[in-house]
C-alpha cells in the first residue's frame, strides 16, 4: 500500500511556495540579521601570505582602543581550539594534517585568520584590527599540482604534499585500449570556484553559562553540532545549533568552519553574545572553494563508435588542508566518469594534492560536475573523430531503457532511466536539424559569427546516501534522514524534518507530501527544522539528498501517525481497524456512512476522554529513512552558441534541458532549481574562476573580479521533461538540485568547441572567455598561415 | 558628529552619525531595518538596492551623511496596510525566489526600472537588473516576475 496512490491530490501540483512572505517583505532571519543583548563584534586579521611561519603576533595594540573589548591571537586559542574535523578519509594512505582554526605557528593560504579583534561594533572591530602586529617568516608557496608532486618541491605540511592516492579498476582496461582502433587521449583543467551564495556567512555564539547556542549561516545544523563537540570538547547536550534562514548554500555552507569554533569559544570566554559576519571579500578567500582537477581521460573505441574502456587519472587540488569532505568530493566523481554509457573496463585513479590555497570543498554536484563534464567532452571529441554526430555515437554507447535495472562498470545500479526519450523531446524542441542546417550554411559562408551545438547527456548519482554505501566509501557518518509528524489538538500537523533547507522550498514541498498522506488541507501543515532544539535528529541539506531520503522520513512517520489514527477511529466508531478505509482524511466504516476525520481524531486523542488499551494521548509519531540505492537523475541538455570568432565573444542562442529527476512534487520548484543550476553551470562555462598570483594571493576577491552571470548574461530557458520513477524510495522521486549544474557546464563547452572545430580547435579551456577563444581563433589561423 | 534626519518607510529618525557610516549599517544596525541584507562589498551585488527620494540606491555605497533630509524607502516599507505591494506579489507568483537573500535588492531594482519603462520588454528587464544578482534562480522567473508586476501595476500604458 503506497500513500501516494491513495491521495495524489498535493503531489504534483505547482504550489506556490509557503517560505516567500517573509523574504519578500524583509521579515526573514539572516545569521546577520540577530541580535541578543549585550551582543560583541567580532573581526579576523586574517594572513596576507600564502604560506609563512609566524614569529610574533602581538595584540596588544588593540586591546586599549575605544570599544575593544579583547583581542586573541592563535596561541589565545592554542589548548582549546582542537583541529577543524575531516570526516572522509578516503583511503588507508591519507594524510590528514591538524588544521587548528586559527593559525598558531605557521600559515597556508593567503586569508587563514591569525588574530581577532571582539568590539562593541564592526566599525570598532575593524578599526582594532590595524593595531595588531605579525612578523611572518616567509616560506615558499606551493601553487601547482603537477610540481608540488616532485621530489624536490617545497613541502605545504611535513608529511609532503600528496594527501591520498587511490586506484579503481573493473574489467581488463589493457585490452580494451590493446590495438583499439580509436584512442581519445585528451586533458581538462576544472577551474577553481568561488560557491558565492548570496548570504554571506555569519556566526553568533551566546552562552548562559552552562548551555551554548550557535546560530549560523549553515546547511548542516546537526552535523556542525557534532562536529563543535567533538572539536571543542564542549558535551554535546551543552550545545544547540540553528540555521535560520540560509540565503543559499551550494555546499559551500556544507562545513564546519574555524570561525564558527572560534566563535564559540569566544563566547564561552568572555561570557557574552559575539556575532561574526563575513564580508564578501572575506568570503571569496575564506570560504571552501569547488572543483580544482586536472583530468587526464583516455578513451578507447571501435571504429564504428562503441566504447571499449575509460581510464581516468585526476590531480585534485585539496588546498592548504582536509576540511569537511574535501578529499570525498573527487571520489563522488569517481563511479560517475563512465556516466549513461556501457563499456568493458573502466579505471580510476585520483592523486589529492596539497596546495598552499584555501581548502577545495563540496560545491553544487561536488564530483560529479567534473566527472561529467569530462565524459561528454570526450564523447564529443569521439564523434568528431569518427564525423558522427554527437547524439548518434552517445545512442551507440549508451544504457537503453528496456536494459534497467542496469549495473554499470564502476559498480552502481542504475534504476530506472530512459535516455531516448529525453533525447527524443530535446532534440524535437531544441530544433536540432535545423539549426544543424544553419550552421552547415554559416560554416559554408565563412561567416564571422559561427553557430555551436552543444550536447549533453548526463547521469547523476544523488540522494546521498545509504549509509551502508556511504560506510563502504570511508565516509565517517550515515545517510539516513529523519522525520517526525504530530496531528496538533486542533486539527493542525507540525511536522519536523532533519533536513536543513536554504531556498530549496522544504516547508512547500513537505506540506504536500503530508496533506496527502494525513488528508489534511495543504494550509494546515507548518514544518519546522534547522534547530537542534526542536528538529533533535537530522543529516541536513546538500547532495540532492532532502527529498529523496527526508520527504519520504517524514512520509514514513505520516504512516505511523495514521496507523495510530486508525486504532483509535476503531475504538471510537466501534469496529475492527481492519473495517475502517481511509479517505480524504476521514476513517470510514465500510459500506456505512459512519466515519472520523483526523482532525475529531486528534482532539480525541489529546482529550483522552476515551482512549483504548494501549494507545498512548498523543496523535504523533517519527521515522528514519535510509534507501537501498542512490537515485539517478538522467537528463539531455542541449545548447546553440553564436561565436563571434572576431573577438572571442560567447553568446548563448538558446538552451533546452530535458530532465528526468523522477516523479515531482512541486513542478514550480523544480523548474526553479533546474533554471538556477543551469545558471550555475553556465558561470563554470564562461565566466567563473578563482586566480591565485605567483605568490598565492587570491586576485579574485570581490565580485568585480569573480564574475558571477548576471540577467544580461543568460538567455531564458526552455525546459520539460520525462518521468521514470526512482524504485529506491515509495514517492519515485529521484533529486533535482545538482542536475541542471552538472548537465550544463559541458552543454556549453561543448558547444563553444564545436562552432570552432572548422579552425582545428577541439578544445578551450574554461572559462571560455573572449579572450581565451579570440586567442585560440586567432593561434589556428597563424597556425594555417604558417 | 554629525547629526542627520531621515525619513525611513515612513518614520522620520535623528541620529548622530560617524561621517563614515554608511547608510545600510545605519538601516540595519542603527534603525532595526534588517530587511535589507548586504551581499557584497564592491557595489556588485545589488541586495542592498533602496529608493532614496525615489531612486533606487544600492545602500551600501552611500553614507548616511549623504541621506540626510532624504526619504528612504526599503523593501519593509513597501507593502500597504499589510498586503504585498504588486512587485512582491508578483515575486511570489511566479517563483522569482529561492534563498531569497537577493530579493529586496531585486524587488527594488524591478520597481525603479518601471519609472523608466512601465511595460518593459524581456531585454530591457534583463539589462536593467544586470547590477543585482541572483544566486539561485537563473534569473527566468524574475524577468516573468517583473513584466507580472508590471502590468499588475497597472502602469503597462501599450496595450498589446
Amino acid at each position: 500500500m503506497t500513500i501516494q496512490q491513495e491521495a495524489g491530490r498535493e503531489v504534483g501540483r505547482p504550489r506556490k511556495r509557503k517560505e516567500d512572505a517573509r523574504l519578500l517583505t524583509g521579515r526573514s532571519r539572516w545569521t546577520d540579521n540577530l541580535s541578543r543583548p549585550g551582543m560583541l563584534h567580532v573581526m579576523f586579521l586574517r594572513s596576507p601570505m600564502a604560506h609563512a611561519r609566524i614569529t610574533r603576533v602581538d595584540v596588544s595594540g588593540a586591546r586599549g582602543l575605544p570599544g575593544v573589548v579583547a583581542a586573541f591571537s592563535g596561541q589565545d586559542f592554542a589548548a582549546e581550539q582542537g583541529s577543524l574535523p575531516c570526516a572522509w578519509p578516503v583511503s588507508e594512505d591519507i594524510v590528514i594534517p591538524d588544521h587548528p582554526p586559527m593559525a598558531v605557528s605557521e600559515v597556508r593560504y593567503v586569508g587563514e585568520a591569525v588574530a581577532c579583534v571582539v568590539a562593541t561594533d564592526r566599525y570598532r572591530a575593524a578599526d582594532a584590527l590595524e593595531a595588531i602586529e605579525v612578523d611572518y617568516e616567509p616560506l615558499p608557496a606551493v601553487l601547482d599540482m603537477k610540481q608540488a608532486l616532485t621530489a624536490d618541491s617545497p613541502k605545504v605540511h611535513e608529511a609532503g604534499n600528496k594527501a591520498f592516492s587511490v586506484k579503481i579498476n573493473s574489467g581488463d582496461i589493457e585490452a580494451a585500449f590493446r590495438d583499439a582502433p580509436i584512442i581519445i587521449d585528451r586533458t581538462y583543467r576544472q577551474q577553481r570556484l568561488i560557491p558565492c551564495a548570496m548570504e554571506p556567512r555569519a556566526v553568533l555564539a551566546d552562552t548562559d553559562g552552562d548551555t551554548f547556542t550557535v546560530w549560523s549561516a549553515t546547511q548542516i545544523p546537526h552535523i556542525l553540532r557534532v562536529m563543535l563537540a567533538v572539536v571543542t570538547g564542549i558535551p554535546e547536550h551543552q550545545i544547540r545549533v540553528i540555521a535560520p534562514d540560509v540565503g543559499g548554500g551550494f555546499g559551500s555552507k556544507l562545513q564546519v568552519t574555524a570561525e564558527e569554533v572560534l566563535c564559540l569559544l569566544m563566547a564561552r570566554k568572555l561570557g557574552k553574545p559575539v556575532k561574526w559576519a563575513e564580508s564578501r571579500s572575506e568570503g571569496n578567500l575564506t570560504v571552501h572553494h569547488g572543483r580544482d582537477q586536472i583530468q587526464h581521460i583516455r578513451l578507447a573505441a571501435d571504429a564504428d563508435g562503441r566504447i571499449r574502456g575509460l581510464q581516468v587519472d585526476l590531480l585534485a587540488d585539496m588546498g592548504a588542508y582536509l576540511m569537511l569532505v574535501t578529499p570525498g568530493i573527487p571520489m563522488l566523481g569517481a563511479s560517475m566518469f563512465n556516466a549513461i554509457y556501457k563499456m568493458d573496463a573502466y579505471e580510476f585513479g585520483c592523486t589529492g594534492v596539497f596546495t598552499t590555497k584555501m581548502p577545495t570543498d563540496a560545491y553544487r554536484g561536488a564530483g560529479r560536475p567534473e566527472a561529467t563534464f569530462a565524459i561528454e567532452r570526450v564523447m564529443d571529441e569521439l564523434a568528431a573523430e569518427l564525423h558522427m554526430d554527437p547524439l548518434e555515437v552517445r545512442r551507440r554507447n549508451w544504457i537503453k531503457h528496456e536494459e534497467f535495472p542496469y549495473t554499470t562498470i564502476s559498480g552502481l545500479t542504475y534504476d530506472s532511466g530512459n535516455y531516448e526519450a529525453a533525447t527524443d523531446k530535446a532534440t524535437a524542441m531544441f530544433g536540432y536539424d535545423k539549426l544543424r542546417a544553419e550552421q552547415a550554411d554559416r560554416r559554408d559562408r565563412g561567416d564571422p559569427v559561427q553557430l555551436g551545438i552543444g550536447v549533453s547527456t548526463y547521469t547523476e548519482m544523488c540522494g546521498l546516501a545509504p549509509s551502508r554505501m556511504l560506510g563502504e566509501a570511508n565516509y565517517a557518518a550515515g545517510g539516513w534522514e529523519h522525520g517526525a509528524v504530530r496531528m496538533l489538538p486542533s486539527g493542525k500537523v507540525e511536522v519536523i524534518t532533519g533536513t536543513s533547507p536554504h531556498g530549496q522550498g522544504h516547508v512547500t514541498a513537505w506540506s504536500q507530501i503530508v496533506a496527502d498522506a494525513l488528508g489534511v488541507p495543504f494550509e494546515d501543515v507548518t514544518v519546522l527544522h534547522g534547530d537542534t532544539a526542536i528538529a533533535h535528529k537530522g543529516m541536513d541539506t546538500y547532495g540532492s539528498r532532502s527529498l529523496v531520503i527526508g520527504g519520504i522520513a517524514v512520509l514514513k512517520a505520516c504512516e505511523k501517525v495514521r496507523d495510530k489514527a486508525r486504532k483509535l477511529a476503531a475504538h471510537v466508531l466501534e469496529c475492527s481497524p481492519d473495517d475502517l478505509e481511509f479517505e480524504a482524511g476521514a476513517f470510514k466504516v465500510r459500506g456505512t456512512e459512519s466515519q472520523k476525520t483526523m482532525q475529531e481524531l486528534a482532539w480525541a486523542a489529546f482529550t483522552a476522554h476515551d482512549l483504548p488499551d494501549g494507545v498512548e494521548a498523543r496523535l504523533d509519531s517519527d521515522a528514519t529513512f535510509d534507501p537501498e540505492n542512490y537515485s539517478f537523475p538522467h537528463g539531455t541538455h542541449l545548447c546553440a552558441v553564436e561565436v563571434d570568432t572576431e573577438t572571442g565573444m560567447v553568446k548563448i542562442r538558446s538552451y533546452v534541458a530535458v530532465d528526468d529527476v523522477g516523479k515531482v512534487v512541486n513542478p514550480l520548484i523544480v523548474e526553479g532549481q533546474v533554471h538556477g543550476g543551469i545558471a550555475q553551470g553556465i558561470g563554470q562555462a564562461l565566466f567563473e574562476e578563482a586566480v591565485y598570483d605567483a605568490e598565492g594571493n587570491l586576485l579574485t576577491t570581490t565580485l568585480a573580479d569573480y564574475l558571477l552571470p548576471s540577467a544580461a548574461d543568460l538567455p531564458p530557458f526552455s525546459l520539460d521533461r520525462t518521468e521514470s520513477p526512482a524504485t529506491s524510495n515509495p514517492l519515485g522521486v529521484k533529486g533535482v538540485g545538482e542536475a541542471g549544474t552538472i548537465a550544463s557546464t559541458p552543454a556549453v563547452v561543448n558547444a563553444v568547441v564545436d562552432a570552432l572545430r572548422p579552425f582545428g580547435i577541439h578544445d578551450i579551456e574554461m572559462p571560455c572567455t573572449p579572450e581565451r577563444v579570440w586567442r585560440a581563433v586567432s593561434e589556428a589561423q597563424e597556425g594555417v598561415r604558417r | 558628529m554629525p547629526r542627520i534626519t531621515v525619513t525611513v518607510d515612513g518614520i522620520k529618525y535623528e541620529e548622530d552619525v560617524e561621517p563614515r557610516l554608511l547608510l545600510v549599517h545605519l538601516l540595519r544596525e542603527r534603525l532595526g531595518k534588517t530587511g535589507t541584507p548586504v551581499g557584497c562589498d564592491t557595489s556588485n551585488c545589488g541586495a542592498c538596492t533602496v529608493m532614496l527620494d525615489g531612486k533606487s540606491v544600492k545602500s551600501c555605497s552611500v553614507l548616511a551623511v549623504q541621506a540626510d533630509g532624504c526619504d528612504v524607502l526599503t523593501i519593509e516599507g513597501l507593502g500597504v496596510n499589510g498586503s504585498m505591494h504588486p512587485m512582491q506579489q508578483a515575486f511570489h507568483e511566479e517563483h522569482a525566489l529561492q534563498c531569497g537573500f537577493c530579493t529586496p535588492g531585486m524587488v527594488m531594482a524591478a520597481i525603479d526600472l518601471l519609472r523608466e519603462d512601465p511595460d518593459p520588454s524581456e531585454e530591457t528587464i534583463r539589462h536593467g537588473l544586470e547590477g543585482n544578482l541572483c544566486r539561485c534562480t537563473g534569473y527566468c522567473n524574475i524577468v516573468r516576475a517583473v513584466r507580472r508586476g508590471a502590468q499588475e501595476m497597472g502602469q503597462a500604458v501599450r496595450t498589446p
